[in-house]
Formats: structure tokens, C-alpha cells, sequence
């Protein structure tokens, strides 16, 4: 019993400590004042300000939100379809080819984010790529996209081959088959690789800040960045870290629920830096 | 069959052009002197740049610590967890995973707001909290998931035999749970040596970290030390990745939560 209380006391201080600067802000964000720290009285204020586009530092931060979500879009949908038809083709591979392309893809996973985006500054450069929208975004591709390989493959292991080959016995081409066939079983598989390649690529900053070029384009990370190089975060981040917060919150459970549900075994993936 | 191996061709040349050629890129850079030619000066600058060894020496100092630290408080917390009887609900797991999904550098500048709000000056101190803050959740994750999974009649069968609680974890269950220790360490302290921009937050710039050095000799353009930098950052990794025989792969993957 003792024994009991002195774990769950140890378990919640931790939590406590975790949790405290990330309430810290989102109470700080239901206040209007410039510093953090200072309470002036409830105000939804900085909220309206985001939705509004009214923000203190002019446009550039809704520009930033903007460029934030259009490039997690496109790299995790360029991920998930890049991902999950990858992974069909290495589970029906064999021997060393399989395990050259295993090899490949957990490098971007093992490699720490400042390696990776050297790399593929380094890769552009070489190339003459001008950087800028594409370059980040063929960026955040390419450490998405093991991620979707890994949710999709425990389902292909769970799949019965044969219906497959079935439907392409009863006539329907490959790509019918892909469509009626593959696509409703690997499901599961490809919407948790997207979820995780969008939060993956949402929350990105090194790579970003390395490919991004110097054409100015900012994403949250880098305006959060910048912000804080110049000394005092606008005021308007702090709700929108709470937001941003929320909803990977319910991504997650989310997520969980789902698996849970499913009741296969199907195992949470976790991002590794 | 054979087919459909195909389908993985578009993303192996994928793979080929933005993770295997940029690598081969950093060593190709490395060795290039200003005029083109092959040089081995890069590297050698590394040696007599005071600036570049001293952060070198702190970052590896500040990764051992950090790593030692989230050891100590996570493994107590991930066997807590693992413990059915200590603790039944998944939420508190997921709660401790959760952390790892938010933005570092968000995070990071939440703790420095905090910290300077309680009247604390930024140094060595708030550095090592932030970090630990940071990475605790990495350390405690597969540390869990090896003891999750662990074949609890061993520790039974120790204590039948008579060992104590003591020799019972001393001598079965952390020999057994070294799997999800190593990848905890894998874990922790190579992303804490490459850190970047989160030590300068924590600190005020007093403190800077491997990471830093790399970013401020691409950002002025010395592509060539730079690389020269990547190229000694990626030995490290793979000398502890060989050292500890961890497989990153197996903390990816993850347990049922």
C-alpha cells in the first residue's frame, strides 16, 4: 500500500514537472499583457488577434501559420501515398534488396535533424536547387516518409495475400485492385502515417531552417525563432502554442482510440529526433 | 510476386537522391578545400579551433550528464509504470509520451519564460533542467517497453529460489531490461550533443552546444567546415550506436500502449 503511494506520488510529480511551463503559457495566453508573467485580467484578446489576423507584429506571423500548414499538407499527402505504396513493394521484396532499402529508410529516423537538413542543404547546393518552398517541402518528404512505411507495414503483415490475386483473377486490373482491394485494408495504416507525418512536419525546425533558402519564407518554428533571437515573444504565440497543443492533444488521443479499438496489436509509433 | 517489388523502385531512387547522396555529400564536402581540390584541412582545423573543441568538450560533458539524469528519473518511472500492479491506467503513459509530439523549441522557450519569470538566471543549472525536460520522455519510453514485455516469472522464480527484492532487480531485471536502457541512451544523448538554438534559449547564449557550431558555419557559408563538423557529428553517432549495439528501430516501433 505504502509502496503504492510512493510510486504514484513519483509518477505525478514528473507529470507536474512536464506539464508546468505548457500550462504556464496556455493560462498566460486568457491575458493581454506584453511581458509573460504579468496578469492584467482575462482577456480573449490575443485569441481574436490570430483569428482576426490583427497580430502586433504585422502579417508575417499569419504568413508564417499559413506556409506552416500548406507545406505539413502537401508533405504528409506526398508521404502517406509515397509511404504506403513503398511499403507494398518491400513487403513482397526479398534478401538484400529488402534490407538495402530498410537500411535507407531508418537513416532519416536515426539521423539527429541538424544532419539530416546539412545534408540536404548540402544536396541542393550540389544540385544548384534554388531553395525555397519546394526544396522544404521535398525536405520534410523525405523524413515523413519512413514514418508512413512503418504505420503501414504491421498491416500488410495482417493482410490475407490472396484476395489480392483474387481480384486480379476475377479481372480487375492492378489499379482496381490497389483501389477496392489494398487501399480499405491498409487504411488504418496509412491514416496514422498521415497523422504522424503531418504532426512531424508541423513541429519541424531544423530542417526547415536549413532548406528553407533565403528567400524570407517563414514557417511557425523559424518565426518562433526569430522572435525569440530578437528578445521577448510576441504575445500572440502564446495562445497559439496552446492551440497548437490542443490539437496535437486530440491527434493523439485520437490516434490511440482508434488503435485501442482496433484491438490488433497495432502499436503506437513514437517520433525519435 | 516479383511484381509488385517493384512498386518500392520510385522510392528507393527516392531514398538514393535525398538520404544516401546528401551523406555521401558531407563526407565529399569535408574533404574539399576553397579551390575544389582534396584537402584535409577541414578536419584538421576542427583540432586546433579552440572555439569548436571547447563546445565540442561541453557537449559531450552536457549529453552525459543529461543522459545520466533522465536515466536515474526514468528508469524508477518506467518500471512504475510497466508494473501492473503500481499502476493500471494507459493514460498516464500516454501522458508521459505525449510531451515528445510538441515542437522542442516551443517547449524549450516555455521553460526559459518560466524560469525567468521565477527570478532564476539562465546558466549551466536551468541548461540541464530544460534538456532533461526535453528528453526525459525518450529516455522513459523504451526502458518501459522492454520491461512491458519482460517475462515476469523470471523475477518470480528469483524470489522463490530466495533472492531478495534487491539481487531480484540487481540481478534479473536490469540485466534484462539493458535492451530498452541502451536505446533510452541512443536516445538521449546523440540528439543532445547535435542540439541547436535550444541551449542558447536556456541559457542566454552563455552555453552553446555541438549543434550551434554546425548551424553557425553553414549559415556564414564555410559549407566546408561545416560538413567537415557533420562528418565528426556523424562518427560520434555511429561509434555509440555501435557501442551501445542499440537498436533505434525497436524504441520506433513502440508498445501497446
Amino acid at each position: 500500500m505504502m509502496k503504492k503511494l510512493l510510486a504514484k506520488t513519483y509518477i505525478w510529480i514528473l507529470l507536474v514537472l512536464l506539464y508546468v511551463p505548457i500550462i504556464f503559457i496556455g493560462v498566460f495566453s486568457f491575458t493581454e499583457a506584453k511581458t509573460l508573467g504579468n496578469w492584467t485580467g482575462f482577456s480573449m484578446e490575443l485569441y481574436k488577434n490570430i483569428f482576426s489576423g490583427s497580430v502586433g507584429g504585422g502579417t508575417s506571423l499569419m504568413a508564417a501559420i499559413k506556409n506552416t500548414l500548406v507545406i505539413a499538407v502537401i508533405a504528409a499527402a506526398v508521404s502517406t501515398i509515397l509511404g504506403t505504396v513503398s511499403a507494398i513493394g518491400i513487403f513482397n521484396m526479398r534478401g538484400r534488396k529488402k534490407n538495402t532499402i530498410q537500411f535507407l529508410n531508418n537513416i532519416p529516423m536515426i539521423n539527429p535533424d541538424v544532419i539530416t537538413g546539412v545534408s540536404l542543404f548540402l544536396l541542393f547546393v550540389f544540385l544548384h536547387f534554388s531553395q525555397g518552398y519546394l526544396t522544404v517541402i521535398l525536405a520534410h518528404i523525405t523524413f515523413c516518409t519512413p514514418y508512413v512505411v512503418l504505420s503501414v507495414m504491421p498491416k500488410l503483415g495482417q493482410m490475407n495475400p490472396n484476395i489480392y490475386e483474387a481480384a486480379l483473377d476475377l479481372g480487375a486490373t492492378p489499379a482496381q485492385a490497389l483501389r477496392k482491394v489494398l487501399v480499405p485494408q491498409l487504411r488504418p495504416g496509412m491514416v496514422s502515417g498521415f497523422i504522424l507525418a503531418f504532426t512531424m512536419s508541423l513541429d519541424d525546425f531544423a530542417v526547415t531552417f536549413f532548406t528553407r533558402g533565403t528567400i524570407g519564407l517563414e514557417t511557425l518554428s523559424t518565426y518562433i525563432y526569430a522572435d525569440a533571437r530578437k528578445g521577448g515573444l510576441t504575445p500572440e504565440l502564446r495562445p497559439l502554442m496552446t492551440l497548437i497543443f490542443t490539437i496535437i492533444l486530440i491527434l493523439l488521443i485520437v490516434m490511440n482510440v482508434r488503435q485501442g479499438r482496433s484491438k490488433d496489436g497495432q502499436k503506437p509509433i513514437i517520433p525519435v529526433k | 510476386m516479383s511484381k509488385r517489388s517493384n512498386w518500392a523502385v520510385p522510392y528507393l531512387i527516392f531514398l538514393v537522391i535525398f538520404v544516401a547522396l546528401p551523406l555521401i555529400l558531407i563526407v565529399v564536402y569535408a574533404f574539399q578545400g576553397q579551390d575544389g581540390g582534396f584537402t584535409f584541412k577541414n578536419v584538421t582545423n576542427f583540432f586546433t579551433d579552440g572555439d569548436a573543441l571547447n563546445t565540442f568538450a561541453v557537449s559531450i560533458e552536457v549529453a552525459i550528464e543529461n543522459t545520466l539524469i533522465c536515466l536515474l528519473l526514468g528508469y524508477p518511472a518506467a518500471y512504475i509504470l510497466a508494473n501492473k500492479d503500481l499502476n493500471k491506467s494507459a493514460v498516464t503513459v500516454i501522458l508521459f509520451i505525449l510531451p515528445m509530439w510538441i515542437n522542442a523549441l516551443m517547449r524549450t522557450l516555455a521553460t526559459a519564460e518560466l524560469f525567468n519569470v521565477l527570478g532564476f538566471s539562465l546558466g549551466k543549472g536551468t541548461l540541464l533542467f530544460g534538456l532533461v525536460y526535453d528528453y526525459l520522455p525518450f529516455m522513459i519510453y523504451p526502458i518501459y517497453n522492454v520491461l512491458l514485455k519482460m517475462d515476469t516469472s523470471y523475477a518470480e522464480a528469483a524470489a522463490d529460489l530466495g533472492a531478495t527484492p534487491v539481487q531480484v532487480f540487481g540481478k534479473v531485471t536490469l540485466p534484462l531490461s539493458m535492451p530498452g536502457i541502451s536505446s533510452g541512451i541512443l536516445m538521449v544523448f546523440m540528439p543532445t550533443v547535435s542540439t541547436f538554438a535550444i541551449s542558447e534559449f536556456l541559457t542566454n547564449n552563455k552555453i552553446k552546444l555541438f549543434g550551434t557550431i554546425i548551424q553557425e558555419n553553414i549559415n556564414s557559408s564555410m559549407w566546408n567546415y561545416g560538413a567537415a563538423l557533420s562528418l565528426i557529428m556523424l562518427l560520434i553517432i555511429g561509434l555509440t550506436t555501435l557501442l551501445l549495439g542499440g537498436d533505434k528501430e525497436n524504441a520506433v516501433e513502440g508498445g501497446t500502449v
